[in-house]
Parts: structure tokens; sequence; C-alpha cells
């Protein structure tokens, strides 16, 4: 039920599954999708809750398999190559796509500056100029360098949670990802902070591609350029965020868009 | 200057099989000594070897009758003090333990179970051996082990009524029944499984125990003679004869070495198999 | 309303008498402890805790225990140095690595090492794991490296270093379980965190876990120091029995002591009433001391860092 009108345009995305299934266990929490994103475009995925939206996501960096008993069947292409292949590792993968999780969840036991440097200093990045160049640019282009330049050596957890997922979201840019996953980045935060991070995530856009899971129609049709909706674990609708929202093709779609359900 | 990805590949394989190492050399020892007290003690077991006295050294008839019995013994007697006294006071932790006294009591409880058990028998020496009864005698084995078991006992006694719904306490004293009478006739029969439990792994534990021994009861080759006097235990036993220079001895050290192995084994591995189904999520 | 002996109320009184036997033990042992001492710290003062002569004989007698305090320690510094690396890396096995299937039963026979009575460890580490020992590790060490001095001497086996490592293996259920708690315990979010940083599992586990564990790990560490220091047999059958100034651990490979180990082998010689028996007494009170500082602060440790992440104790 793709409505990207023109299949080549399908061919050239930046990531799209194909005929992806995901399981916890005995339950399936994904049938069939087939969806794609483009690049440096925000496309937002929405849908009840329970619908699978999260799971979605999290096969796009290869992190639903952590959860013991997890299973997935088919692809996802990145960049035209499936990450689920034999040959390729998880920990590339997730170095080129990147994760904001819903709680703010900055390293408790580190600096905010070691926070950012975390996943430089994994790959071998030393403490020196690079690396303060590399957080102050991170933690720039997150909006939150103005507020914490002064206390970089505070724990991560000593700021507001608003700036804490401001912080996450440095944290992600710093390693220079080319995708950008958010899931439901704003429901722990109040109304001031979620529309700093909606600035934000429309910034972001010029550099990475953004995928935002949410469950709040509004910031979709206020953020994203293409939308999914999704519903028991399948993709019921897929286009342009404006065609989705006013014109959408399927029953289903616009009774939840009218508030009907969920 | 990065580090390579391979590298970080490599330690992620690397530590993960120091861990298996360290799982082996945990498990090694184990099966080492559970191999070597079967190979060198097995070939002493015999009827005679279990119900007969040692008899002289030189002569092939020997055994470590009077280890087992006062072993036996003691354990009785060490149950018959501790289970009720560590049974008890867990009651009182658990269903009146909301206090500050209760707390004390129970902080105090906790360091007991820590307490180096060689201290234990100079204090029970001093006190029983020389104080009260004037020698080394079962009764003061029987004490010092008292004294290990009971904060044991009470701590599992009171983890298991914990583990007892309030809702039964409510629906008995909704009944009109008497706490007290709540507490016997319905909270302690409900948590049986977890008093069961405890006390055969604390019976399991003191089973093994030495230190306390060596100045309390001594150690005997003669059968039990009486509550006053010294007696021999297993554990005892098996100390006594490893400082022997007779070969003879020192096999049936390792016998009585088989004998006290699988009588703890075979407590923990019963209580484990018997527990096995309650826990099942 | 008259209440005073109703069945309750005398219940109640009851077990609470009975649970104060808690606090009777305790206090007899101080109180002998204590008594027991006092002929022995009277006569030397404060030379018996640094003093490393130990003679009885009439007219020449001199007891100092610090030979002995230094056995203890040295010992369960041996125990703690191996024992705890190979616990925590069973504990990482066992949260992180070890498939389903086999998590429990690996877990169950490192539980079992707790289960063996200490005089079995003693009897194995004496006609078993001592000869391995020596011939395996000590003869090679003394061989090339005897000119340092923790290596001195002639290695029979029956050592400081054989008592250490015997000790390591009857930590190892303590310090292991403990860590597997707290291990455990350190919140899915953090782990999430840094896999989605492109972490490797090991990475997450240095990085993360272990240091947002770090105090839990403390608590089991001390936890099974408290172990070592109270523990008697094995140490006993395996260290040499020596006394005096020659029982000060200067070489792995000599013959030493530990409190608990020169209480075990030489109590019975002595007569009660006697310097000699204070002397004794006054070692235990020490090796007491010791342990109940030890114990005290890894309750803290371990109950306050698991109470508060609402993991099970043990």
């Amino acid at each position: 039920m793709i409505s990207i009108n023109d299949s080549s345009e399908f061919e050239s995305m930046k990531m799209r599954s194909v005929g992806l299934n995901a399981w916890f266990g005995a339950k399936q929490a994904l049938k069939d999708i087939n969806v794609a994103v483009k690049a440096n475009a925000v496309t937002a995925i929405i849908g009840p809750s329970g619908c699978g939206k999260s799971t979605l996501i999290r096969c796009f960096n290869r992190m639903h398999e952590l959860v013991p008993g997890a299973k997935t069947s088919g692809q996802v292409l990145l960049d035209g190559k499936d990450i689920y292949s034999g040959d390729i590792d998880p920990v590339m993968i997730r170095r080129r796509v990147g994760m904001v999780f819903q709680k703010p969840n900055p390293f408790p036991t580190m600096s905010i500056y070691d926070n950012v440097a975390a996943g430089l200093k994994l790959t071998g990045m030393k403490k020196g100029k690079n690396l303060d160049e590399v957080v102050r640019r991170s933690l720039e282009q997150a909006t939150l360098w103005e507020e914490v330049k002064n206390d970089l050596n505070n724990p991560g957890t000593s700021i507001s949670g608003g700036q804490q997922q401001r912080l996450c979201i440095a944290r992600a840019i710093a390693l220079q990802p080319e995708v950008i996953l958010m899931d439901e980045p704003c429901s722990a935060l109040d109304p001031i902070a979620t529309a700093r991070i909606e600035e934000l995530v429309v910034q972001l856009k010029n550099q990475y591609t953004v995928v935002i899971v949410t469950h709040n129609m509004q910031q979709a049709a206020r953020v994203s350029d293409f939308t999914a909706f999704m519903y028991l674990g399948r993709l019921i609708e897929f286009g342009d965020t404006s065609s989705v929202f006013e014109n959408p093709r399927s029953e289903l779609t616009e009774k939840y868009i009218t508030g009907k359900f969920g | 200057m990065f580090t390579s990805y391979a590298m970080r590949k490599f330690k992620n394989r690397f530590f993960f099989f120091l861990c298996l190492l360290c799982v082996v050399a945990a498990v090694l020892p184990l099966l080492s000594i559970l191999y070597e007290v079967v190979v060198r003690g097995a070939p002493q077991l015999s009827l005679q070897f279990l119900t007969q006295g040692p008899g002289t050294i030189g002569q092939s008839a020997g055994g470590i009758g009077p280890a087992i019995q006062g072993s036996l013994i003691l354990i009785g007697l060490t149950s018959l003090i501790g289970v009720p006294v560590g049974i008890l006071s867990g009651v009182y932790l658990a269903e009146y333990g909301n206090n500050k006294y209760a707390d004390a009591m129970r902080t105090i409880n906790d360091m007991l179970t820590e307490f180096p058990s060689i201290v234990i028998g100079i204090t029970v020496s001093a006190v029983v051996v020389s104080l009260i009864i004037g020698r080394y005698s079962a009764i003061a084995g029987a004490v010092a082990l008292a004294f290990m078991m009971i904060p044991i006992v009470a701590r599992t006694t009171e983890e298991s009524l914990k583990l007892v719904p309030n809702s039964v306490r409510e629906a008995s004293l909704a009944l009109g029944v008497h706490k007290w009478r709540t507490t016997v006739s319905v909270v302690l029969p409900a948590a049986r499984a977890g008093l069961v439990t405890g006390t055969l792994l604390s019976v399991a534990r003191i089973a093994g125990e030495t230190a306390p021994l060596i100045m309390t009861i001594l150690g005997n080759t003669y059968f039990f003679l009486g509550f006053d006097q010294p007696m021999d235990a297993l554990p005892l036993r098996i100390y006594r004869n490893s400082l022997q220079p007779y070969q003879d001895l020192q096999a049936q050290g390792w016998g009585a070495a088989l004998v006290l192995v699988l009588i703890v084994l075979a407590i923990n591995v019963g209580v484990r198999f018997a527990s096995r189904g309650r826990f099942r999520r | 309303m008259n209440r005073k002996l109703t069945g309750d109320n005398v219940f109640k009184l009851l077990t609470a008498i009975i649970v104060a036997s808690a606090a009777v033990i305790l206090v007899v042992n101080a109180a002998v402890l204590i008594t027991g001492s006092t002929t022995v710290l009277q006569r030397f003062g404060l030379n018996f805790f640094v003093g490393t002569r130990w003679d009885a004989n009439l007219g020449r007698e001199a007891f100092g225990a610090l030979p002995y305090v230094l056995g203890t320690l040295v010992t369960s510094g041996i125990a703690l140095l191996i024992g705890v690396p190979l616990s925590l890396g069973i504990a990482i096995f066992l949260v992180e690595m070890a498939p389903r299937t086999l998590r429990v039963p690996i877990s169950y026979l490192v539980e079992l090492l707790a289960a063996v009575p200490s005089v079995i460890y003693g009897l194995w580490g004496l006609f078993v794991l001592r000869f391995w020992i020596r011939d395996a590790i000590e003869v090679p060490v003394s061989t090339y490296l005897g000119w340092i001095p923790i290596f001195s001497g002639t290695p029979f086996g029956l050592d400081v270093f054989t008592a250490g490592i015997i000790l390591a293996l009857m930590i190892i259920p303590t310090v292991a379980s403990v860590s597997k708690e707290v291990i455990s315990a350190v919140p899915g979010s953090i782990r999430e965190g840094a896999y989605s940083i492109g972490a490797t599992k090991w990475e997450v586990i240095r990085h993360w876990v272990l240091s947002y564990g770090r105090s839990g790990i403390f608590g089991a560490v001390i936890l099974g120091l408290g172990r070592a220091v109270g523990e008697t047999m094995a140490v006993t059958m395996v260290i040499g029995n020596a006394t005096g100034p020659s029982a000060v651990p200067t070489s792995l490979f000599k013959p030493g002591q530990t409190m608990a180990s020169l209480i075990a082998n030489n109590f019975l010689e002595t007569t009660t009433g006697t310097l000699e028996r204070s002397a004794y007494v006054g070692v235990g009170l020490i090796l007491l001391l010791i342990s109940f500082l030890i114990n005290i602060a890894a309750y803290f440790l371990v109950t306050r860092v698991l109470k508060v992440k609402g993991g099970a104790v043990e």
C-alpha cells in the first residue's frame, strides 16, 4: 500500500525495508513492511500504541535483535545494501544510523563532555583539540552549546530533561551518522522543550536523514515531510505528509487522523 | 591513529573468551575435588568402615563409626537447640518486626552469620568447656554449632514468612482468629517449604564445620560416651587424620570425606531439586 | 481492658525474647574474648599488636600477633587478587554471554563451590592442589625468579601462596553471585544508549555496566574479603603452621600463619587461665574486630546499592 508514485525514486531512497517482519518470541510485531526513507528529509511514523512503530525503527539500526528472543526476516537497505546480510556487523550500522530514545538517557557516570565524546572515543579519537572541536560542534548543532559550555564537566544528568534530550541528540550527532532515528523523543518533555526539539529536527534534516516516531499527530504534521501510518504491525499508508493528512487514501488512516480511535 | 575496528572486534571476542576461561577456572577445581574425594574415598567404603571404630594403627580393620555417630548426634543436638530458637526468632522479625528493636536484632543477626567460626569455638570453649562442664564435651560442640545455626535459620525463616501473602493473614484474622494463632496455624504451615529448605541448608552447613569443634568436642576414637564427654565428628576426623603420617589413617580420612561430601551434597541437591517447581515463572 | 496476658501478648513477648538470643550470642562472644585477652594485653600492651615473637616458655614469654595479622591480610589479599577477576568474569559470562539453557546449570555449579565444607577444601589442598601448585608454579618461579624476595625460599607447596589460592576459590561463589545481581541491575536504558553509539558488547560492559555498578561490585569484593578473613580450616591445612618472626609473610613460598589458623593449630596446647591461653584469645579478639569492621563496610555498600536499584539481595 505504498503511495510513492515513482518507483525509481523508491529505489534511490536512503533507507528502505523490503518485506520486513519482526517477532518478539512467538508474537509477530511487524508484518511485511515495505517503507522508504528519503535522504535529507524528515519521515514520521505514526499510529496507535502497539502498532509496531518503535519496533520498526529499532530494526533500522539493529537494536531490535538485542532483545532476547527477538527475530527478524526480510531486508533493510541502507544505500541499497542490506544491513542484515551475514557479513555486516551491527556495530558498524549503529555508527551510521544513530538513535535518540523516548526517555532521555545520558550516561549518568559521565560528564556532559564525555557523553558527547563517548562514541568517538570508542573509535579511537584521543583527547585533544580535535575531540574538543567535535564536541563543541555537536553541542552547537543540538542547540545546547550556549547553555552548557561552561559546565562541560558536570554529570550528564545534572541538566533538565529537555537539555538531556538535546545532549542525547548531540551524542548521536557526534558520530556524524547518516540517519538519525528518534523514538518519541518529546513524549517525556514539557511543551517548551518539545518545541525546541521540533525546531531542531527540522534543522537537522539539512545534514541528516531523520526518522521520527511520534504518537502526536500534530507533531508529525508540523515537522515531517513524509508520514507512514502503521496499525497492528502493518504499514497502512505512506506518502508525503500533506497528502496523508489532508487526503488519506485508506479509511483506517482517516479514522486515526480524525481521532476516531488510538 | 584511530583504533581500528578490527582491533575492537578482536577485543570483544578476546575478553569474552577470558570470561569463559574464568568459568572453567572455577568449575575445574570443583570437579577435581569431587573426583579426588570419590577416587580416594570410595575404596574405603564398607559396612565395617562405616560402623566400626578406628582400632589400632596398622591393622587393616578400622572405621569411622564413632565419627559418623558423633556427627549425627551433633546434628540432632544442634538442631534441637538451633531450629526452635532460629524459627521463633525469624517469626518475631517477620511478624512483629517493624520497629527499632527488631531492626537492631536483624542487624546483629546478619553480623553473626559472618562471625569467624574459630572465634565461636573459643567462646564456647571458655564458657561451656571450662566453666560449666569442666571438660571437652558433646554438648559444648552442639552449643557452638547452634550459635552458628541460629542466625542462618532466623534469616531464612524471616524470608520465608515474608513471602506468605498478607491476604492469608488477613483472611484468618477476619475470621476472628488471634494473631498468634494465625501465625502458628496458618502462616507457618504456609511457609513450610521455605522453612524446611532453610533448616536443611543450615544443617548441611554446620555438618561440615570443623573449627568450632576442635576445642569443644575435641574428638574421640570411641563411640559416644555421654553428652559431657569428648566426641568425634566427621569433619574433625577428616582433619585429624590428614595430620597423621600413616597411610591407612589418611585413607580413612578420605573415606570420611566422601561420606561427608555425600551427606552435604545430598542435602543441597535434594533441596534444590525439591524446590525446582516452586519458583518457575 | 486488661490486655496483660492475652495469647497475642505472650507470644509476641516470647518471640521478642528469643530473638534477643542473637544479641546474647554477640555479647557473650565479645565478653569472653575481651576478658580472656586482658591478661596478655596487660602484660604486653601495644607490643601484642606489633610484636613478632611468639614464645610460651616460662621466663622468656613474648607474644606478638603481628605476623598473623599480616598473614591473614596477605592470604586474603592474594584471594582477592585472584578471586575477584575470576568472579567478575563468571558474573559477566552468566549475565551477558551464556545461552539461556546454560545459565542455570553453570550458576548452580558455581554455587556448589560454596557448599563444599572448608575441611574438604583443606584436604584437597593438602593432598592434591599443593603438589600441582608446587610443581607447576612454585618450582619454576623459584628457579628463575627466586632472587626476588617474595619468591624466595624453597617451595614445598604448604605456604601462603597455596592458602591464598584456595581462599580465592572459596570466595568466588559470594563475589560472583553479588556481582551478578549488580550487573543485572544496571538499567537497560544505559545499555541501549551505549549500543546506539556503536559500542561492542564488551565495550558496553567495560565502560558502562561495570562503572555504573562500581559501588555494588566494590561491596561484593568487601564481602569476599570478609569471608576470606574468617576462613579457618582450609587455610590451616595448607599454610604450613609457622610461628614467631618466621611467620611474617615475607615470601609467597614460605610457610605462614593466619590469625585463624594459629588458633586452630595451637589452642588445644594451652591451658585455661594461663598467659599463653590469653594470647590466643587475644588473637581471636583481633580477628573478630577486623572481621567485624569489614562486614559492616560490606553490609552498607551492598544493601544500599542493591536495595536502591531494586534488585534482590543474595
